[in-house]
């Protein structure tokens, strides 16, 4: 694979707040790659840097292997798809996506030709000539995406594109958003705090915290053998147990069991510990169960779904186990 | 719902009253003749408005709307960059900078435009330095002619223009300079494409705002300019107090205003096509 954007010792200040302290990593040709963390991470900070658009502290970015450091945004091979589109609402759709083309000076039949190309791509053709005003938030973000794809850019840089679409708009983007990158092979970095869209879309998936790289990983590792506990509880549910020292216990909400607490032969030779339901809650196809641990005051949420046989009421005495398999060890 | 609409009527009535009444008067008043005493004697007659075709009136005007024009040509050239550089300073600095702009406003205007005699008249500031500094031996005649009539006037309605076109641009939205920027526009390309299309609204406001007052500008002629430089203001002045014939007056009151209207329509117009973008299709999706 070769070496796309590559970012060494990136520190990042405002005044005497430190947004970045020390970041590296390394991105290659055609990944699909998400940063991922809550706002005020330095996520879009990191984005907007790979654009130009800030200027780290100190540190150097590479674009292919050339050093873009101190390059203007306006002479990088990047493109980069706004939170809110930042479309020109003095311009059609058709001249937003000119835009580019213009400015690098492409020749008018090859602009045609790629005009025609990105709104084939986007689903667009019959809105060449309306206003972006008068259009809704999903087609306004496909001609953010035209806009930017147009220039065949190096690197498709995202910055929470789907954020302001309604969650089933959402769904159908996502899915859109990562055919077209697989089908162009373009390299795309994307900005989100919503996990579900990280783990759905991403190649690799860059969970970030106060501007620190937590784990660096593919989104079934990130899933299934988080690092820190942060992690484990940013990306889904989860449940910790602490343990000696600096190490943690977690373990999904699917695989917590529940036992009626006069018995518990389900549970086998695991270990079983008890608590009372204080909350269950319906939530389409599973019902989340909450359990107060008897000594301590932890509560513990198990997902049970509509076919399992007790139906669980609140105040009851439960037991609570789990496999031994489904344990994972994380820090602090 | 009743009661609601019972709130507007105090203002209603105050617009009826002290606005659209008058109105009516000065239009009545523009179709009539008077006496020799000045006395307004209403028969219906044109002839107020023939008069304004008089050569003498016609090149007043004609001046007016020249003045009136180099005025707002000079007011936006000032007035752009420095509404822009406001504009994009810290938030904390904006708020400062305004004021200084509008400050003048809290001075009476006379007194302004008197200080402005104090300056430029041959014992002035400007020519007393001057000839301290023996760099002249004579006053230079700054005072009492058409560059200081302009002078006063760009002075005082500078701002008008600063104010509507530092609104439009504050509310500009910075991230499409940016997107711009990442498609591959230089600062300057971004600004002619993008900066300034989306701030011609905020420049057609100040202008109408200067051209308009420009024209009914009586005051900074008569302090500060020659025995020849009056504009139709000084002569609808003339009209009402000194020569008492009202009827010629409103007429030309009348003129102005129907010019002020067809200019402000012609705003309308640059706004409405602004938001339909360059599109032609209107309906919506």
């Amino acid at each position: 694979m070769e070496e796309m954007v590559r970012l060494e010792h990136i520190t990042k200040k405002f005044g005497n707040n430190i947004i970045i302290p020390d970041f590296n990593i390394t991105i290659y040709d055609g990944e699909f790659i998400t940063l991922l963390g809550p706002s005020g991470c330095g996520k879009t900070t990191l984005l907007r840097m790979i654009a130009g658009l800030e200027t780290p502290t100190s540190g150097k970015i590479f674009l292919a292997d050339q050093d873009v450091t101190s390059l203007a945004p306006y002479k990088r091979d990047v493109n980069m798809v706004f939170q809110n589109y930042a479309l020109f609402p003095h311009m059609n759709v058709e001249d937003n996506i000119r835009f580019g083309l213009t400015m690098k000076k492409v020749p008018k039949e090859e602009q045609e030709t790629r005009i025609n190309q990105v709104l084939y791509l986007t689903q667009l053709e019959t809105f060449r000539t309306r206003s972006p005003l008068q259009m809704s938030g999903g087609q306004q973000q496909r001609v953010a995406i035209a806009r930017a794809l147009v220039n065949n850019p190096k690197v498709l840089l995202l910055d929470e594109p789907l954020g302001a679409l309604d969650y089933k708009l959402r769904k159908k983007m996502q899915l859109e958003l990562k055919n077209l990158q697989r089908g162009l092979g373009l390299t795309f970095i994307y900005v989100t705090h919503d996990q579900e869209e990280a783990l759905t879309m991403s190649d690799r998936v860059v969970v970030m915290h106060n501007g620190v790289l937590e784990q660096d990983a593919s989104p079934d590792v990130i899933y299934h053998a988080p690092k820190s506990k942060f992690v484990a509880s940013f990306i889904g549910e989860n449940n910790f147990f602490d343990l000696d020292g600096n190490k943690a216990l977690a373990i999904r909400p699917q695989k917590i069991q529940l036992c009626k607490e006069e018995d518990e032969t389900s549970a086998g030779n695991n270990k079983v510990k008890y608590g009372t339901i204080v909350d269950v809650v319906f939530c389409g196809t599973i019902d989340k169960i909450y359990v107060r641990m008897d000594n301590s005051n932890d509560t513990v949420v198990a997902y049970q779904y509509l076919n399992d046989t007790i139906p669980w009421k609140c105040d009851t005495r439960v037991g609570v186990w789990w496999e031994k398999k489904d344990e994972v060890i994380v820090e602090k | 719902m009743k009661k609601g609409k019972l709130l507007v009527l105090p203002g209603m009535m105050w617009l009826a009253i002290f606005f659209a009444l008058p109105m009516l008067i000065v239009v009545a008043v523009s179709f009539a003749t008077r006496n020799s005493y000045g006395q307004v004697i209403f028969n219906f007659t044109l002839a107020n408005y023939q008069r304004f075709f008089e050569s003498l009136y016609l090149r007043i005007f004609i001046t007016t709307i020249f003045t009136a024009i180099f005025t707002t040509v000079i007011t936006f050239l000032m007035g752009y960059p420095l509404a822009y550089t406001i504009a994009f300073l810290p938030k904390k600095w904006q708020q400062p900078c305004l004021i200084m702009v509008m400050i003048p406003f809290w001075i009476n205007f006379l007194i302004r435009s008197y200080a402005w005699v104090i300056i430029l008249r041959s014992q002035g500031i400007i020519n007393t330095f001057l000839m301290k500094a023996g760099l002249i031996v004579k006053p230079l005649a700054l005072l009492y002619n058409d560059y200081a009539v302009m002078l006063g006037m760009i002075y005082a309605l500078v701002p008008f223009m600063v104010l509507p076109i530092y609104v439009s641009i504050e509310q500009l939205d910075k991230r499409l300079l940016e997107a711009a920027s990442d498609l591959g526009a230089p600062p300057m390309t971004a600004f002619r494409k993008i900066t300034f299309p989306l701030t011609v609204p905020g420049i057609a406001a100040g202008s109408i705002l200067v051209f308009i007052s420009s024209l009914g500008m009586f005051v900074v002629p008569d302090i500060m300019g020659g025995a020849k430089s009056a504009l139709i203001g000084n002569i609808i002045q003339n009209q009402f107090l000194a020569a008492r014939d009202w009827p010629f007056g409103s007429a030309l009151s009348i003129v102005l205003g129907v010019l002020a209207l067809i200019l402000i329509m012609l705003y309308y117009k640059v706004l409405e096509g602004q938001k339909g973008g360059t599109n032609n299709e209107k309906e919506l999706a």
